[in-house]
């Protein structure tokens, strides 16, 4: 064994030693308890701070920094040009922005809704510590919480037999209000998001439809006051299955 | 994807950042924003599928130098840092609620090597790229940076036995 240097100790409180050399720095630990003391108040540091800051990560983002990404390249990137109209995750307030924005005519809401779901998947779905503000373990509150937040009640489909486990859900706020955002894995670490809001503006029951943003997948429909879409990085046939599943348990 | 979407994934990130960096929520979020813009401006520099968060966080650290050397906003500090007593105590619930006021306290070149590891989780050498700095470097700064918030959160008043060794 070499020796244990005061890298190793760091290296080992972030939880980035190889195994090996990590029992080597548990036996070191045991045997020298300043050391081992000094290393429980570096991971307690390193706590505090994501206790103190991970909840940034939930915040809708400000309307301002989605424009000075979109502002100088308009154009060609359909994703792009909604996004400062749309930015499902800054509108309305609810989450304390207090950016007011008018609702649109239904035709321009139904418009938006893949779009609005699309980057709400590419914001949220990279994120490996917190894609979700509840996890899948508290899923009979995430559904009634999310449930209340829109007032219509809703169901986290299951795809299971699709090979996809719900993570858990978010709270989103969008322009005609709050969205439902369930995120769904798959043991590829491949993740697809349904997400959900009021249609309220009497659309009418409709089919599938299909559109491509960006790279992403979006599969979208609107039945009894709610508009749907899933959304996915993954093939266009396989989003489809699910969408189908999705639909299946959910508007039967 | 397009490289724009690509830097829309990271806002959320860049702005947990900057708010433990500089303290302040709408002093980090102009960080974020100068950040942004930055990146549009030298996006053609940046290649698809290297590092881009890396990227994005160099971006920022060297703006961040910038407005200190400037003597900007950001050297500020933490708006209620000289209001908040330190506390004694060692407990996770004292140590939340007493780390922005500790934070504030370090110097900034210790406070952005603690949250690059810390809080952002780079490796050491990412976080040496992003700090344009040797990888030893990061690593000193890091144990000082440590054993300083370790004191400022212990508390100034408790006396230390140096076991001479």
């Amino acid at each position: 064994m070499s020796e244990i240097t005061e890298d190793d100790l760091h290296a080992y409180a972030d939880g980035v030693l190889p195994a090996e050399r990590r029992v080597e720095v548990e036996a070191w630990l045991a045997a020298h308890p300043d050391d081992e003391a000094r290393v429980r108040v570096w991971q307690s540091q390193n706590r505090s701070l994501h206790e103190a800051f991970d909840s940034v990560l939930n915040e809708p983002l400000p309307l301002d920094l989605v424009r000075a990404v979109n502002v100088r390249r308009g154009g060609s990137r359909p994703l792009w040009r909604a996004a400062a109209a749309i930015m499902a995750l800054a509108a309305t307030g609810l989450l304390g922005y207090g950016v007011g924005v008018q609702s649109q005519p239904a035709a321009m809401e139904y418009a938006a809704l893949p779009h609005d779901a699309a980057l709400a998947h590419v914001v949220f779905s990279p994120e490996q510590r917190h894609p979700v503000e509840v996890d899948a373990q508290h899923a009979e509150h995430l559904v009634g919480w999310l449930s209340k937040r829109l007032g219509h009640d809703l169901h986290a489909p299951d795809f299971r037999a699709q090979g996809f486990e719900l993570l858990g859900g978010r709270l989103l706020s969008g322009q005609a209000g709050p969205v439902a955002q369930f995120m769904y894995q798959d043991g590829q670490a491949r993740r697809v998001t349904l997400y959900v809001r009021r249609d309220g503006a009497g659309q009418a029951a409709t089919g599938f439809r299909h559109l491509r943003e960006d790279g992403v997948e979006v599969f979208y429909w609107v039945d009894r006051d709610l508009g749907y879409a899933l959304s996915g990085a993954i093939d266009q046939a396989e989003m489809g299955r699910l969408a189908d599943a999705a639909y299946r348990q959910i508007s039967r | 994807m397009s490289k724009q979407t690509e830097l829309i994934q990271h806002i959320p990130r860049l702005r947990r950042y900057a708010r433990a960096l500089a303290g302040d929520a709408a002093r980090a979020d102009d960080l974020v924003q100068d950040t942004l813009e930055r990146a549009l401006v030298k996006l053609d520099l940046w290649r698809p599928g290297s590092d881009l968060r890396a990227w994005l966080f160099t971006l920022m650290h060297n703006l961040f130098v910038n407005q200190i050397r400037a003597g900007g906003p950001v050297h500020c500090e933490l708006d209620e840092a000289a209001d908040v007593p330190v506390r004694g105590g060692q407990s996770d619930a004292l140590a939340v609620r007493d780390i922005h006021a500790a934070l504030a306290q370090l110097p900034s070149e210790q406070r952005a090597v603690i949250l690059l590891v810390g809080l952002e989780q780079f490796s050491y050498a990412e976080a040496a790229r992003v700090l344009g700095l040797p990888i030893g470097t990061v690593m000193s700064r890091l144990s000082r940076a440590r054993e300083r918030l370790r004191e400022i959160m212990e508390g100034r008043a408790v006396v230390k036995l140096q076991v001479v060794k």
